[in-house]
């Protein structure tokens, strides 16, 4: 049996890309929830919680970015330049978010305090939604010129099907976020954190059972991989129950395999994303003209060789990651070096 | 203006910004070792916190190094979608080893460096710090080989016509290892490495004349000298290398370097001169047959000019020549300065030359021009083409992206990137004005 490169590069490209929303995820949603808290100390508590791995999470988008480059570079190419500023307007977003990180505790003042609280969460929500926006448009279908450019205008990319799956990918961090955080606190702050949790699993079950209903309804396509291969419904079960798990580790007070549980829930939906696209990563209107995984890819030498390069450093990439997480395990504590 | 000059702008002040912090960062990051390396050494309660206080600012420099630097990331598609359809294998493969290979590690163990004191041993603690120098060095690595490549192209054959026209690789090792990439990757770390030590050197001389913690300080300054000594002299001799390998792949490039019109005749080495492109000649200090010399080791040895450059394949000359030529001055005056300092330092009497500190204080700003000039050589050099001799500029900007939407992100750019710069200057003002901190060791505790 020969392996396919476009089909491994295709896995690797989206388990990048769920491993970013996994944990960039958890930052995110520990922005979006920020102003909920109102003392400076709680919120310190909860820049503190991702202060050591946020700058690593990212990591995950950066390389994500690079292998997309590299593997499929008409879908970068296309995707990038077509979405031109909504693109820009999530770069700000995360050196908002970023530099907000930094900047927030150097500072006594409550103006500056509160300013820069405000730019992380904010920043937070906005980087979700339009991450969910970019995946909405590829999945629902975009206009695609002869060249392989975008032929569309900047509203073409804001219509509903895309605004409500942005709201779920923030829906879905928030939910990961507080989890997160309910793992990092203790005492008052932590009961506190623990009840948004369950607002934030309804929250997102609401919005996730609107999208799957659109997506049902009105792209049909997505379901064509599952209808020809009824197999391929035990994912999509499998991620349902992964996320109704989630409220029952809760209740049961095993934060950990609840944050474990939700963790799956976002890697399933990445999958059941893939499975409705393959071989497509970005859908044309015009069906002619969607970029898949051969079309748009680099050569099979050049996929070949960056796979080797890959099985060197993924492992060195979750070495790394493990160990960072392992190190900061535990409540968060603040010291004179914290945020 | 159209697309093409636009995203131009957009990216070199986008790059010229980033390329403000990693440098700093890279040589911090040998600065930390050393320092960190004393600690362990002598256990000398000094050196940890001098480690701890660059480690601050370390942090401050990466944060805002990562925030503009995903923007780099993002760009090639966003502004140059038709470049990056032609070179993603080659350049998104090198992208994609940086992610891999450099950020992670770098990212990964920041966060033990800043927030790890108190949860690891010092020898843990050492190795994060050594990690993150590496990953900061391997980061420079991978973007040297993308750029490199853009500049002696090699390992490639060319596929598909028109717009699908692409660089497929047929061989990895020569396109990573392409004939300028070893010689501008020393350069361009000899330039980094200058970047952070005068830094240190800056802040120490600076508290030394303040009469501020003053043993810190002169600590801060011989670790400054020695590592800026180091990169001065490895600077000067990888410069030369590299011109070598620009004299033998990009002929077009090093005529403009020194403004050397005629077709084929000795060329002569300038000191300071002033390009008169209307007449197609050099008006200023010059050393006959020295740029021969110095890229064949004869003074009469013909070096190709612009003359024998099509006027459409040809750099632009003026931007070319002064921002080489101020570089050069630039390097060497780092040399002079560093050497002088090395030499009362042994004689024992820096401390009293308080001119000479002053220079010391000032001098944090000379690496920094000196790297941004470098790039103005490499980048400009490399006009009119985006991949040197396949591809041009012009023809790698995104087709169908409007020049409005460029120039909304511009000025956003220009207004975000102003306020991240006036907020860098005043965080680190203030911590430098804060000092270090107090000369306590704080030793891992045990968790609950």
């Amino acid at each position: 049996m020969t392996l396919d490169p476009h089909l491994v590069w295709f896995l690797l490209v989206g388990i990048l890309l769920a491993g970013y929303a996994v944990l960039d995820g958890l930052d995110l949603g520990v922005g979006a929830l920020h102003l909920f808290v109102r003392r400076d100390d709680e919120r310190r508590m909860f820049l503190n919680a991702i202060g050591p791995v946020w700058d690593g999470n990212e990591v995950w988008l950066v390389t994500g970015g690079g292998a997309l480059f590299a593997a499929f570079p008409g879908v970068y190419a296309t995707v990038f330049a077509g979405f031109y500023l909504p693109m820009m307007v999530l770069l700000f977003a995360l050196i908002f978010r970023a530099v907000a990180i930094e900047f927030r505790s150097t500072q006594p003042g409550v103006a500056w305090r509160s300013t820069w609280d405000a730019s992380f969460s904010v920043a937070s929500v906005l980087a979700s939604l339009l991450f969910g926006v970019a995946f909405g448009n590829v999945i629902w279908g975009i206009p695609i010129d002869a060249a392989g450019e975008y032929a569309g205008g900047l509203l073409n990319l804001l219509h509903p099907y895309a605004l409500l799956t942005g709201v779920t990918t923030v829906a879905l961090f928030t939910m990961q976020g507080a989890i997160y955080l309910v793992l990092k606190t203790e005492g008052a702050l932590q009961a506190r954190v623990r009840a948004w949790v369950n607002d934030a699993i309804i929250f997102f079950v609401i919005c996730y059972a609107t999208t799957t209903m659109a997506t049902l309804v009105y792209v049909p396509h997505m379901t064509h991989a599952i209808r020809g291969h009824p197999i391929l419904f035990v994912p999509a079960l499998a991620t349902m129950l992964a996320i109704a798990n989630v409220p029952r580790e809760i209740h049961h007070g095993r934060v950990f395999r609840a944050f474990l549980s939700s963790s799956g829930a976002v890697f399933g939906l990445m999958g059941l994303v893939g499975i409705g696209m393959f071989p497509n990563l970005v859908t044309a209107t015009d069906p002619a003209r969607s970029l898949t995984i051969y079309n748009a890819a680099s050569s099979e030498g050049t996929l070949g060789t960056m796979l080797v390069i890959a099985l060197i450093g993924v492992p060195l990439v979750l070495a790394y990651t493990a160990t960072v997480y392992w190190v900061f395990r535990g409540k968060v504590r603040l010291d004179s070096a914290s945020y | 203006m159209d697309a093409a000059t636009l995203s131009r702008l957009q990216f070199g002040a986008t790059i010229a910004f980033h390329y403000v912090f990693p440098p700093i960062n890279i040589g911090l990051g040998v600065g930390l070792v050393l320092m960190e390396g004393a600690y362990l050494w002598t256990r000398r309660p000094l050196y940890q916190q001098m480690t701890r206080f660059w480690v601050r600012i370390f942090g401050l420099t990466f944060a805002i190094g990562v925030a503009t630097g995903i923007v780099m990331e993002f760009e090639f598609g966003t502004n140059w979608s038709a470049y990056s359809r032609f070179v993603g294998d080659v350049f998104g493969s090198a992208l994609a080893a940086e992610g891999l290979f450099a950020f992670f590690m770098e990212s990964g163990f920041l966060g033990l460096l800043l927030f790890g004191w108190t949860l690891v041993p010092p020898a843990v603690h050492f190795l994060a710090t050594v990690l993150v120098c590496l990953g900061a060095h391997f980061s420079a690595v991978w973007i040297i080989v993308a750029n490199s490549w853009m500049q002696t192209p090699a390992g490639f054959q060319l596929v598909g016509e028109g717009a699908a026209r692409r660089a497929e690789t047929t061989d990895f090792f020569a396109a990573v290892l392409n004939p300028s990439t070893a010689t501008r990757l020393l350069h361009t770390l000899m330039g980094a490495w200058q970047a952070g030590a005068c830094f240190v050197l800056s802040v120490g001389a600076w508290y030394v004349l303040r009469r501020r913690h003053e043993e810190f300080g002169r600590a801060a300054v011989g670790f400054g000298l020695v590592l800026g000594l180091l990169a001065a002299v490895g600077s000067l001799v990888t410069g030369d290398w590299s011109a070598r390998v620009v004299a033998a792949h990009q002929p077009a490039k090093l005529a403009a370097m020194e403004g050397h019109y005629p077709a084929s005749a000795p060329a002569p080495l300038h000191v300071v001169g002033w390009i008169d492109e209307a007449h197609e000649r050099v008006v200023g200090l010059r050393i006959p047959g020295g740029l021969s010399w110095l890229v064949h080791g004869d003074s009469t040895a013909p070096v190709p000019g612009l003359a024998s450059v099509p006027p459409a394949d040809r750099p632009p000359v003026g931007a070319v020549f002064q921002s080489f030529h101020l570089m050069v001055l630039i390097g060497l005056g780092l040399i002079a300065l560093e050497s002088v300092g090395a030499w009362f330092w042994w004689r024992g009497t820096l401390f009293e030359r308080r001119g000479l500190l002053w220079l010391f204080v000032l001098s944090v700003l000379a690496p920094q021009a000196a790297n941004q000039l470098g790039w103005l050589v490499a980048e400009l050099g490399r006009q009119p083409w985006i991949v040197y001799g396949l591809m041009r500029t012009a023809d790698g900007v995104s087709p169908r992206v409007a020049p409005a939407a460029i120039v909304a992100s511009l000025v956003l750019f220009g207004l975000v990137y102003l306020l991240l710069f006036a907020l860098f200057l005043f965080l680190l003002d203030q911590k430098i004005r804060q000092g270090p901190p107090p000369l306590a060791v704080e030793e891992p505790h045990r968790r609950a």
